[in-house]
């Protein structure tokens, strides 16, 4: 074995990209993972209780839904152009753009408060009395609504904080043409969360 | 042992910067393996001290030191610390951290940072996981397993010891995602897939266990504690929830675990046995797609653990079979270790001496196993001392035993000192025989049909546990004579670079302890990892002194 005087090489400061988005695509897969254990134990629940997940669903209000479903992908949307944006050297128009999805996902957000809160009005809340008296079948369909959209939402306002993370550091300029790697790792974590929610989308308002 | 005195014109990774906050704020991975190496081994010493008291409580029938509710809880709380603070991270967050990178030819992980960041985690959960002492009404009696609908119901801080859990989880997979982004990224120039030592392959394929199974141990436990907390019933029979459910998603993660603990021990019996025998690996391919075919196959197993649980007879079959699967490529290794003995100039040194002990302990772990992962057999020892046995030997037997058999190795490395040899090799003897003291009776009581978990047994148990529970206080002698012994090694003579002759790139190519980012320049791989030809000549070009 013969060593080449490489002495530069050994230190680790050079930018690996690649390595940057692979690290962030394994990420995505324990989320992907982290939800997947919810699939499953809708799929075990729905099998169970099929006429009540379907009284269940039809207490949802489809109209919202749809409109989130709409707010949410044209959110992806703009956190696609902003990297384009960033990639061609318009950093101001990249931070336009992400302002755009954080406005969008607060519409998100909004419309989910409107729906939880109806349901609140109702006494359809975890832990209020109607809830309690639930029969169990319909009570599994609410327990996994509000467990995964909640754990949906949460994922939305980490998603937000991050972008806005990304926002300000490219303001700052660390974050530029030549390495716009956080902002794409930061897009792909809300396409992630855009794809939760379209399976969420037809699981809870849709199936019948 | 070639004692080639240390020039001292380097400056190590301990003195590169001095000082406490150095190390809280350290982005070394080598530095990283060490902090997780004295939390770790604080963790083991307190649930290492948990047990003595199990098997002080169980050295007569009746209740002698502890009462019921306690004994639940002593067993619980070293189930918890033992699986999710010691065994799981033990190999890959110490010895991983710290060879992974020389041994492949590179200055750090890939997320330097993000390797500190696991390490805050992993003491956050522990602190949370020992926080359940002080508060409330006590810590967790579940048991490891959090089994509903009991967890959900018991007032003790089960939600706490939950969350302690997933933050550990998430500890581990952010140090699994590290190593396989290090792995596809960092190695050396000339050292292809196929170069790559069998250490790094055990933790490629472990990380990708951590990084695919635990999250569906997270969203469990995050299930639990929603039901706790919520009043969620997600798993409480009377609310409409399914317990058996529970016990699927636990085990769709915990029995792959099972294998983050055992492959990076087998990484580690691979990596010692070729330096001590002065001969390449036996079937090297072979050892790779083993670990990559335990780590699949470990996916598709988890039903096992549920035989008696209430499954379908075709589901019980195809868990079965699948479970024999799995033992094929764990038999493979322990060949091909063994085939690498044969014919090899084997020179008997302490890291050797805890390598063929887990080949011998995993093998009857491995055995035992089959008699659990049979239909029939299993119903006769299911919830037994049997299982307890059995997997204390895998666990302990072997990936305890290849933990210190690991620190033994990389002492060296890692203080740039040599321990006395001869106290090593006493205090090896004493652990092993303890060892199997304390856990073969175990195996007897099984099949004579003592049930686990019970702080109490009929007095026909009573020889048995007398002896497994002597067996503990051999083994704890065993452990103190180590552990004084490596602490005295840290002033004991000055180690040369490389005292066990190895060829891998960690021993040849590093100091010892190693530089800050490990190598002077880039190295050029160009040999196999474990090609002994002609060593002596390679090893007088090539090593640091």
């Amino acid at each position: 074995m013969t060593s080449t005087t490489l002495s530069h090489d050994v230190h680790p400061v050079h930018f690996d990209a690649y390595g940057k988005k692979l690290g962030m695509w394994i990420f995505l897969f324990t989320e992907v993972l982290l939800f997947g254990g919810l699939f499953l134990v809708y799929a075990a629940y729905r099998f169970l209780n099929h006429d009540a997940f379907h009284e269940g669903s039809a207490e949802l209000n489809v109209v919202v839904g749809a409109i989130n479903t709409v707010v949410l992908l044209t959110s992806s949307l703009t956190v696609a152009m902003s990297i384009t944006a960033l990639q061609r050297g318009d950093s101001k128009r990249a931070i336009n753009l992400i302002m755009w999805t954080l406005i969008l996902a607060g519409t998100f957000m909004f419309n989910k408060y409107y729906e939880w809160y109806t349901k609140w009005e109702h006494g359809l809340f975890p832990g209020m009395d109607h809830y309690k008296e639930l029969p169990a079948g319909k009570a599994q369909f609410f327990n996994l609504y509000f467990f995964m959209t909640g754990l949906h939402a949460i994922h939305i306002i980490i998603g937000s904080i991050l972008l806005m993370v990304i926002a300000f550091y490219i303001k700052k300029g660390t974050i530029n043409q030549q390495r716009y790697t956080y902002l794409e790792n930061g897009g792909l974590y809300w396409h992630l969360v855009d794809v939760i929610w379209i399976y969420l989308f037809p699981l809870f308002y849709l199936i019948i | 042992m070639t004692a080639i005195p240390q020039s001292g014109t380097y400056i190590n990774f301990f003195e590169v910067k001095r000082g406490f906050m150095s190390w809280l704020v350290t982005a070394d991975h080598k530095r990283i393996a060490l902090l997780y190496f004295y939390a770790i081994m604080g963790f083991f010493i307190v649930a290492f001290g948990l047990g003595l008291v199990m098997r002080l409580e169980l050295i007569a029938p009746g209740a002698t030191i502890l009462d019921p509710q306690t004994y639940n809880e002593v067993f619980t709380l070293h189930g918890v610390i033992m699986i999710f603070l010691f065994i799981i991270p033990g190999i890959p967050a110490i010895f991983g951290n710290f060879a992974l990178p020389m041994l492949i030819g590179a200055p750090d992980v890939a997320f330097p940072k993000l390797n500190l960041i696991s390490w805050y985690l992993y003491v956050l959960g522990g602190l949370l996981a020992l926080s359940t002492l002080l508060f409330g009404d006590g810590p967790a009696d579940t048991g490891w397993t959090f089994y509903a609908p009991y967890s959900v119901k018991t007032g003790t801080n089960v939600t706490v010891a939950v969350l302690a859990a997933f933050v550990l989880g998430f500890s581990s997979i952010l140090t699994g995602l590290n190593f396989i982004v290090t792995m596809h990224q960092m190695r050396a120039p000339g050292m292809t897939w196929f170069k790559m030592p069998l250490f790094p392959w055990a933790l490629y394929a472990t990380a990708w266990i951590q990084v695919l199974a635990t999250p569906i141990i997270g969203i469990t436990l995050l299930m639990i504690v929603a039901e706790r907390t919520l009043g969620l019933g997600l798993f409480d029979p009377a609310l409409g929830g399914d317990p058996v459910l529970y016990q699927h998603l636990f085990w769709i993660y915990s029995h792959p675990a099972v294998y983050i603990m055992a492959l990076p021990a087998m990484g580690i019996v691979s990596e010692t046995i070729p330096v001590f025998v002065k001969k390449s690996i036996f079937g090297y391919k072979v050892i790779v797609y083993s670990s990559l075919a335990i780590a699949f196959i470990g996916y598709f197993v988890w039903g096992h653990h549920m035989f008696t649980s209430g499954m379908s007879g075709p589901a019980r079959v195809i868990f079965s079979v699948l479970t024999f699967l799995v033992a094929i490529p764990s038999a493979i290794k322990v060949f091909n270790w063994v085939a690498t003995l044969y014919k090899g100039a084997i020179d008997i040194k302490v890291p050797l001496l805890y390598a063929l002990a887990f080949i011998f302990q995993f093998a009857i772990g491995g055995l035992t196993g089959l008699v659990v992962g049979a239909l029939a057999t299993d119903i006769h020892v299911h919830d037994t001392y049997f299982v307890v046995g059995h997997f204390h030997y895998v666990m302990f037997g072997g990936t305890g035993f290849a933990f210190f058999g690991a620190l033994h190795f990389y002492y060296p490395k890692i203080w740039g000192r040599m321990y006395n040899l001869k106290w090593a090799n006493i205090a090896f003897v004493i652990f092993f025989i303890g060892f199997n003291l304390v856990y073969f009776p175990m195996l007897v009581l099984g099949m004579m049909g003592m049930p686990r978990r019970y702080y109490d047994y009929l007095p026909e148990f009573t020889l048995p546990n007398l002896i497994s529970t002597i067996g503990s206080w051999v083994l704890a002698i065993g452990l103190v004579i180590m552990i004084v012994n490596l602490i005295n090694g840290r002033k004991g003579p000055k180690a040369s670079t490389n005292p066990w002759q190895s060829v891998t790139l960690d021993w040849t190519h590093t100091q010892s302890p190693p530089t800050l980012y490990n190598f002077d320049e880039t190295p050029q791989v160009e040999r196999g990892p474990y090609d002994y030809r002609n060593y002596e000549q390679y090893l007088k070009e090539h090593n640091k002194n």
